[in-house]
């Protein structure tokens, strides 16, 4: 076999490593053409692909990140709101109790002047009767006494002035032996 | 390239001139194609084909042909540039290693894949073509990043004692400038041609055994197609490993020849 194999190499004139022409052009077309397609379309496609995919990646976890940080910063916000609500409520109610406070007191003030005004009246409306009742008292004792002194004397006391003088210096009697007597 | 197994008993083996067929078009002129120029056009529109499909509308969350397109675009850039020159200078070189890589494993494929049964890398145009490129950029890399240094480094590797640079120059220079483009060439082409051969071997010989041998040979038969079947399968992996040790040496010489130190 290696006979046969060494045989026909002698024969024909073909060497392996010398290289024709043909062979070296069509060689370097094939090379250059598949250069360029690498070089100028397939490789930067890949390579733009490579980057858009690291950009997704990347662009995934910051929007995750963005995401966490915005959850926290609500939380913080409904946590502040939370005691905002809370101190709000608390100033609410005591604002309310002294409210109260005030209307008890404005209440209290109320009742006591309204009472001191009713018994500062009734003290008055008394003591106004008491005049009004002394007033009558003396009109009237002074006719019954006249009456009565008229019929124990029998004579007309019609003269008024001399009447009254009669009452009076009687009453003036009556006030000073009341006085003696004391 | 079809077996041949002539009709009065002998053997015939494959032999060297099955990479040299009959031209097809342009007989005679510089640009003269046969069927193994037609067989890299294949390859070269496949991978054209495949990669335009694979990238014509690029996801974040890949379809099924954009992952298979994308991990292999990943090898080309993670294992081999990436891991060799490093962030940088690796996205510098990444359309050459990509292009060297690609391109070197599909012409490797056609070697397996039935109808077209041979390597386009098998004749010596693509394998010298990108070992004569590969050289031409580590030696401009070096140049460009600092010539001092590549020099020295290529020529006179430090830690040698002064008197020893007689020696070791020559064999730095032989070593870098000559052997490099010259093994880039061989072990791609050669690994094409023998696997090439082989295969023709085994296929040659089982249809030997079983239409023209004699009694108890055509036994031998089932061995040799056995065999043809498990080295169709290594074929697909050295197809692969020689296309990975191409890029990879190249990116390996860049590396050198813009490292500050060895």
């Amino acid at each position: 076999m290696l006979h046969a194999v060494i045989a026909a190499a002698a024969e024909e004139a073909h060497n392996p490593l010398l290289p024709a022409w043909p062979d070296i052009i069509w060689s370097a077309v094939c090379f250059v053409v598949i250069l360029f397609f690498f070089w100028k379309l397939i490789l930067p496609r890949m390579q733009k692909m490579l980057d858009d995919r690291a950009e997704a990646i990347e662009g995934n976890i910051a929007k995750a990140d963005d995401a966490q940080r915005k959850a926290e910063a609500a939380l913080e916000q409904y946590t502040a709101q939370l005691a905002d609500a809370r101190a709000e409520a608390g100033k609410i109610r005591d604002v309310a109790r002294a409210d109260g406070q005030k209307i008890i007191s404005e209440l209290k003030e109320q009742a006591g002047a309204e009472a001191a005004r009713i018994t500062a009246s009734a003290k008055a409306q008394i003591e106004a009767e008491r005049q009004a009742a002394v007033l009558s008292l003396r009109a009237e004792v002074g006719t019954l006494a006249i009456d009565l002194a008229s019929g124990v004397i029998g004579e007309s006391l019609t003269d008024d002035a001399k009447a009254s003088a009669i009452v009076d210096r009687f009453l003036a009697d009556l006030e000073a032996s009341e006085k003696a007597a004391k | 390239m079809l077996p041949l197994a002539t009709g009065d008993g002998t053997f015939q083996g494959p032999s060297i001139n099955e990479f040299f067929p009959e031209g097809v078009f342009f007989v005679g002129t510089p640009f003269e194609i046969n069927r193994i120029m037609l067989i890299r056009f294949i390859a070269m529109a496949a991978l054209i084909l495949l990669f335009w499909l694979g990238t014509r509308r690029m996801k974040v969350v890949p379809t099924r042909l954009q992952s298979l397109v994308e991990m292999g675009l990943d090898f080309a850039r993670v294992n081999i540039a990436e891991s060799i020159l490093g962030k940088k200078e690796g996205k510098r070189f990444l359309p050459l290693l990509t292009t060297i890589f690609f391109l070197v494993l599909f012409m490797n494929l056609t070697g397996p894949i039935p109808f077209f049964n041979i390597a386009g890398t098998s004749v010596i145009g693509v394998p010298l073509l990108l070992a004569v490129i590969s050289y031409c950029t580590f030696i401009y890399a070096g140049l460009k990043k600092n010539p001092g240094n590549f020099v020295r480094n290529s020529l006179f590797p430090p830690g040698v004692p002064k008197a020893l640079y007689i020696i070791v120059t020559p064999i730095e220079f032989i070593s870098t400038f000559l052997v490099r483009p010259v093994t880039l060439t061989l072990r791609l082409l050669m690994n094409m041609i023998v696997g090439h051969l082989l295969l023709v071997l085994f296929f040659t010989a089982t249809q030997f055994f079983f239409f023209t041998a004699d009694g108890a040979f055509k036994l031998f038969g089932a061995g040799t197609l056995v065999f043809g079947l498990a080295f169709t399968l290594f074929e697909v992996l050295i197809a692969v490993l020689q296309a990975y040790i191409f890029a990879l040496l190249t990116a390996v010489y860049i590396q050198l020849a813009v490292a500050e130190e060895h």
